[in-house]
């Protein structure tokens, strides 16, 4: 079952404006059958302090993540971790988050890779659900446990790995970093300092936008042309070449990937996860320093 | 882990986390989050004594006051929106409260590391406690040079 879309004017312009919902929409649907939402924050204790009455929590550490090797869950992960969360291959999956849906963002990634069909962000996330004043919760989660069937992982694409971006020279890339790790200044996010790697810089080619400029400052996407001005006109994105999008480990780059699909309708964008914690540290991989982005080496 | 003896309220808190099950221990920790004392009257207008813990993600700062006893006590200050970075802060204030200076200075480095928290929170999370600890330290030892 498919809950009805958001007809709101303020998504019309987006290429696929059934992605987001409204905080007006939300509130009116909640509890509607066959719709699951769900919380998904940077902070591990954030749900807890107070969430969207009835949304479940889905954690990109230790929920989303393999907890040994670097990569996501499987299949049967996956089929696990929804069936307890309540949600079926059917249901209609509203997520939101803090930090401009930064890690709502980065979930919805992932369900895609599963090809869950119908999962959307809620515009503004948990922040402008709470400047509205609307109601929170602090009660336990109480999903009534569902069948989700195991569903094989398809990464090739959405997702993008460090040989694909080798063989991607030439064609867009996208560096969703601070300008200060993009340069070369330093290898880790203002404040992360735990995600470094070896080098700095950025892939030779790759065009700074950092990721936070696609948010307003109440935590919706900026409208359809403000986005069209920033990657269209100043990145040079054309729609007409494959994309590939990175930050540092795959959640900045998951909100511009999100961008780039879904609000601005180019196809054949890819997320490169291993990002710069790979990139920075790989032996004998290109990399550029300075504000420039330099340029394209022969693909390997 | 470190074997050397820790102060027994440090030694408590640890207890307390590692005798729950990891979904409880987050509770707990949400606990202490909730539990951050609020700064004394005499503090609330100084941000100049307040040093910023960069190394958390959000705005974080620390204030270690040693009192005329010579007893230690760490202030800090984190927004509602990091109830992670509140709950850590807000373990060390109570965990470090009222001891020396030669005791906080012992306190293991890895304590943050020991409290069972590894798998519920991810490496570069634990590292913003990790830090605290170390900055605590150091203004003692900026402190106990001063006065020589």
């Amino acid at each position: 079952m498919t809950v009805e879309t958001d007809p709101s004017a303020t998504f019309a312009a987006y290429a696929h404006p059934d992605r987001l919902v409204s905080t007006d929409w939300l509130q009116a649907h909640l509890g509607d059958p066959g719709l699951v939402v769900v919380e998904s924050d940077e902070d591990v204790i954030l749900y807890e302090t107070g969430h969207i009455p009835g949304a479940v929590k889905i954690d990109w550490h230790t929920d989303l993540n393999d907890p040994v090797e670097r990569d996501y869950i499987d299949g049967a992960g996956f089929a696990g971790l929804l069936s307890r969360k309540g949600i079926s291959r059917d249901s209609t999956v509203v997520i939101y988050g803090d930090k401009s849906n930064w890690w709502a963002a980065y979930a919805l990634w992932v369900f895609t890779l599963f090809g869950h069909d119908d999962v959307r962000l809620l515009d503004g996330g948990r922040a402008k659900w709470i400047a509205e004043g609307r109601e929170l919760s602090t009660d336990r989660e109480a999903a009534e446990p569902a069948e989700y069937p195991v569903v094989e992982r398809a990464d090739a694409p959405i997702r993008a790995f460090k040989d694909d971006v080798l063989a991607h020279f030439g064609h867009p890339l996208i560096d969703v970093r601070s300008p200060e790790e993009y340069s070369g200044e330093r290898t880790t996010a203002p404040a992360y300092p735990e995600e470094g790697s070896l080098r700095a810089g950025h892939i030779p080619s790759a065009v700074s936008v950092p990721w936070a400029r696609a948010a307003a400052e109440d935590a919706t996407f900026r409208p359809r042309a403000e986005l069209d001005a920033i990657y269209r006109d100043e990145a040079g994105l054309t729609g007409d070449e494959p994309v590939i999008a990175y930050c540092r480990i795959g959640e900045r780059s998951s909100h511009t990937w999100f961008v780039l699909t879904h609000l601005l309708g180019l196809e054949n964008v890819r997320n490169y996860d291993g990002s710069w914690t790979e990139w920075g540290s790989a032996v004998r991989v290109p990399i550029v320093q300075g504000t420039a982005p330099g340029t394209a080496p022969e693909p390997r | 882990m470190s074997t050397v003896d820790l102060p027994s309220q440090l030694a408590e808190i640890r207890e307390d986390f590692l005798a729950l099950e990891q979904p409880d221990r987050l509770m707990l920790l949400l606990e202490f989050s909730n539990e951050l004392p609020d700064l004394p009257e005499k503090y609330r207008d100084h941000p100049d004594l307040f040093e910023r813990v960069v190394e958390c993600q959000s705005p974080v700062f620390i204030f270690v006051e040693v009192d005329d006893d010579r007893s230690v006590h760490l202030y800090a200050t984190a927004p509602a929106e990091s109830p992670t970075t509140r709950g850590f802060a807000s373990i060390l204030a109570q965990g470090l409260d009222g001891l020396s200076v030669d005791e906080v200075l012992a306190v293991p480095d890895d304590y943050p590391q020991s409290i069972g928290l590894t798998q519920a929170v991810s490496p570069l999370r634990l590292r913003g406690i990790t830090a605290m600890l170390g900055r605590t330290k150091r203004q003692l030892r900026e402190r106990q040079s001063a006065l020589g």
